[in-house]
């Protein structure tokens, strides 16, 4: 009798992961795009990624419209991804800001230095506790600030052309409101 | 009309594989001759109307039928014809189809190649395979139909094809791939079937063998090819990189390889019956789960590129009546698990349930790492990810024990082995492969290195074993002709994949402790050295292609002076994607690649250049093949021709 139980044991795991997964898709990261739409960037205090001297904090982030892109070294997507955003940074139209997530300083000072760098400064989150309170699910993440620090978009995967369209909409929609 | 054609012809396969589903599988419970003979002709017409719908599909891509929106997303008029075709399988809605094509014709296979088999368990296989064709092809209608249009208006030009699949790679990787994960349907349904007859006995195991092997076969070639594309296409010379997707197709193989050895021990020795059940149910249950991470969106990665949560949902309840229900059926069903005491500690059948062990612990390591991100946000306990550190600390050391283990499982004897036959089995290789070991970083590198000690000496470990094995199987054989034509062709192929596992763990160690890389500015010109090679940069000129304009470098690579190579790697610019991409230029051999590949262009002709040297990297690919390889031999061996019509024979003789 005992061992007819044993049986039963693939068949409860299973029921268990299925819940997970169930419950993973009703969260999933693109239904439901941030718990932080609205809301202001998360506090935190990091160093700079090229200058380990250099302490930021959110009110750095603050003063004009930026993006903020989640990489790493270890990311196969953020080398995709580095193209567009040297693309974008050479626009001009918006300043972008790196969020180096869970790296290593000097493979990521390299990736920049052989790669080119888009950003403005690359806030460096080596226990990935930021990551944490933003609710990074992965990198390469893009959010999308206004000029008051407050999250407006959230995009996970790579940025493409595509992508860059929908959020200069974006941020197009907010100056008609102000000429208004 | 031809794809409504297309449309039309899915939902008749549909109306097949739903009557599949239902009557061969009455019939056998109810021992309805007439019924269960329904299950042969029923595989052929679902088979026949899933292939009329994939060819009015490929028709479609063929005459850049822009109105239909599958078509206008994944193609462009200029693309050149060979992808066009394989852009049918180029996203979410086209690989479904795939899938289902290939489904069926498993489906058809087995009703072709089983006339041994009697004719209640042949009616079961087909009917579980005709449960799951209807699964996925209601998915496929409901959800994802490759056949919707665009009218009245409709682009005059398609979007293209995501230019990461254009190449060769994609041609073929998706189609092998697919054959094995879907393959594991075969020995799922043969499980299912043992199972609602209640004929446990070891003929079971002997049907499934060969069906087990060949899709095993599959899925290692597909998931070989897969890392050779990533290496060669996205262009930064890694060859695996613990992708979500990689990690699907990887999970169902390790479980594949561990349903294979343990099918052997049931059908030779009848025992381990239980878990070989479940292993089959989990093989195939892990390629479905790896259909429901790549195509739900619950997990994101470079390959996932459709996800939707509502058919993630659709998914799921797939997922929960197939792997649900046969684990529910197995529970009430399955033999008792006893203590099985007919062999003993050193027996390969122990040998062969430690390693077993072993591949479904790396298994759940790799489900975990690839599921712990969900599971902990789905405990809200925040959002994380674990990258490739994890599943390397893992990994490696699992995988050298398990190596270990492997040489020791084939010296070993049924039931019993005794001592002598260890000692004068492996004691020579274990002396030669440790001796190697130590040696080898001292003349290949620069020094004494652990890692590269303990991998070659467990590469070595596993290649000197098969060698050792081999040899002791001709010790005391009067004539070695007779006795290589003696020795069946499962032990041959058994011999090549374990050889390939060496080749493999040769080539995985020697190109990560050894790999050179080096990212640099370099003007027209300017030189480089990396491993004795010396590259000189010629600078770039415009080139252009079908639908692509490109800046094409040439660099000139020599070696104590002499010219090796002239590389050509290129900076494309898709001109419908708008998207840039780097095509690496390589120059492969069996012991290096030199490998190159354009990064930024920078001020005054100058490039960000990306070069790497990357010894025994095919290795890993050959290792790979060569399993394989091992895995298609072995299928035929004449035991699963033997037992073909049996009156026959007697008519011959």
């Amino acid at each position: 009798m005992h061992n007819r139980l044993l049986l039963f044991i693939p068949l409860i795991l299973f029921s268990l992961l299925s819940l997970f997964l169930w419950k993973g898709l009703s969260l999933d990261p693109k239904l439901l795009p941030s718990a932080l739409i609205g809301k202001s960037f998360p506090d935190f205090k990091e160093s700079a990624l090229l200058d380990a001297k250099r302490e930021l904090n959110q009110d750095d982030l603050k003063g004009q419209p930026v993006l903020v892109n989640v990489w790493a070294t270890w990311c196969p997507s953020c080398r995709q991804e580095h193209e567009q955003l040297l693309h974008i940074a050479k626009s001009g139209k918006i300043g972008i800001i790196g969020l180096n997530y869970k790296d290593d300083r000097a493979a990521a000072t390299q990736w920049l230095q052989t790669l080119g760098n888009p950003y403005q400064f690359t806030i460096f989150d080596e226990s990935g506790m930021l990551g944490l309170d933003l609710g990074v699910y992965g990198a390469p993440e893009t959010y999308l600030l206004d000029a008051t620090g407050k999250i407006r978009h959230r995009h996970i995967g790579v940025v493409t052309e595509e992508s860059w369209q929908e959020m200069q909409a974006i941020i197009k929609s907010w100056e008609q409101v102000s000429d208004q | 009309m031809i794809p409504e054609l297309g449309e039309f012809a899915l939902i008749l396969a549909l109306c097949f594989s739903g009557v599949l589903a239902v009557i061969p599988l009455y019939g056998a419970a109810t021992l309805n001759v007439l019924w269960m003979n329904y299950a042969k002709p029923l595989a052929a017409a679902q088979f026949t109307f899933i292939a009329i719908s994939f060819v009015c599909l490929g028709y479609a891509f063929a005459q850049d039928d822009f109105s239909v929106q599958y078509v206008a997303n994944h193609s462009n008029s200029l693309l050149p014809l060979q992808f066009k075709l394989s852009a049918v399988w180029g996203g979410h809605e086209g690989s479904l189809l795939l899938w289902a094509l290939i489904l069926s014709g498993w489906t058809l296979a087995v009703s072709l190649f089983s006339r041994n088999l009697p004719l209640d368990i042949l009616a079961r296989v087909l009917g579980v395979m005709g449960i799951i064709a209807t699964g996925f092809i209601s998915f496929l209608l409901w959800t994802s139909s490759p056949f919707l249009r665009y009218l009245p208006r409709f682009p005059q030009e398609g979007a293209d094809l995501n230019p990461l699949l254009q190449d060769f790679g994609l041609i073929v990787h998706p189609p092998m791939l697919y054959m094995g994960y879907v393959g594991f349907s075969v020995a799922f349904s043969f499980a299912i079937a043992a199972l609602l007859s209640g004929r446990l006995d070891a003929s079971w195991a002997r049907w499934s063998r060969p069906w087990t092997n060949i899709a095993w076969a599959f899925l290692g070639a597909g998931i070989t090819l897969g890392s050779w594309w990533a290496y060669y296409e996205l262009g930064w010379g890694g060859w695996w990189f613990w992708d979500p997707v990689e990690n699907a197709s990887l999970m169902p193989w390790l479980v594949g390889t561990a349903l294979l050895h343990s099918l052997a021990v049931t059908e030779k020795r009848g025992v381990f019956k239980s878990w070989t059940l479940l292993l089959a149910i989990f093989a195939f249950s892990l390629s479905l789960l790896g259909t429901f991470l790549v195509r739900s969106g619950v997990l994101t990665s470079v390959h996932a590129f459709a996800s939707d949560p509502e058919r993630g949902l659709f998914i799921l309840i797939l997922l929960l009546l197939t792997i649900g229900g046969s684990l529910t059926l197995y529970a009430f069903k399955a033999p008792n698990v006893k203590s099985e005491s007919r062999f003993g500690w050193l027996s390969r059948e122990m040998m062969l349930l430690v390693n077993n062990v072993f591949l479904t612990v790396m298994a759940v390591t790799v489900l975990l790492g690839t599921l712990y991100p969900l599971l902990i946000d789905a405990l809200g306990a925040g959002k994380i990810s674990v990258g490739p550190p994890y599943f390397n600390a893992l990994f490696v050391p699992i995988m050298g024990l398990m190596s270990i283990a492997m040489g020791v499982s084939i010296a070993a004897r049924w039931r019993q082995t005794k001592l002598d036959v260890i000692k004068q089995n492996l004691l020579i290789p274990a002396i030669v492969s440790i001796i190697f070991g130590l040696i080898f970083p001292f003349i290949y590198g620069d020094g004494f290195n652990f890692k590269v000690t303990f991998g070659m000496t467990v590469s070595l470990w596993v290649l000197a074993t098969v060698f050792s094995e081999f040899k002791a199987k001709f010790r005391n054989a009067p004539n070695i002709m007779t006795k290589i034509t003696q020795l069946p062709a499962s032990y041959y192929g058994m011999m090549l994949a374990h050889i390939g596992v060496a080749v493999m763990a040769i080539g995985i160690t020697i190109v990560s402790m050894y790999s050179e890389e080096r990212d640099m500015r370099m003007a027209i010109g300017d030189s480089i050295e990396l491993s004795g090679y010396q590259f000189t940069f010629k600078g770039t000129l415009p080139i252009k292609g079908p639908n692509f304009t490109a800046d094409q470098g040439t660099l000139v690579v020599s070696y104590e002076g002499e010219t090796v190579a002239i590389l050509h790697p290129e900076k494309r610019h898709y001109t419908a994607k708008r998207s840039m991409m780097t095509e690496a230029s390589i120059d492969a051999g069996l012991f290096r690649d030199l490998y190159v590949a354009l990064g930024e262009p920078l001020a005054d002709g100058a490039w960000a250049v990306r070069v790497h040297f990357k010894p025994f990297v095919r290795w890993i690919w050959l290792g790979g093949l060569l399993m394989a390889l091992g895995g298609i031999i072995t299928v035929f061996d004449k035991r699963y021709r033997a037992a073909k019509p049996a009156n026959l024979e007697v008519k011959h003789a």
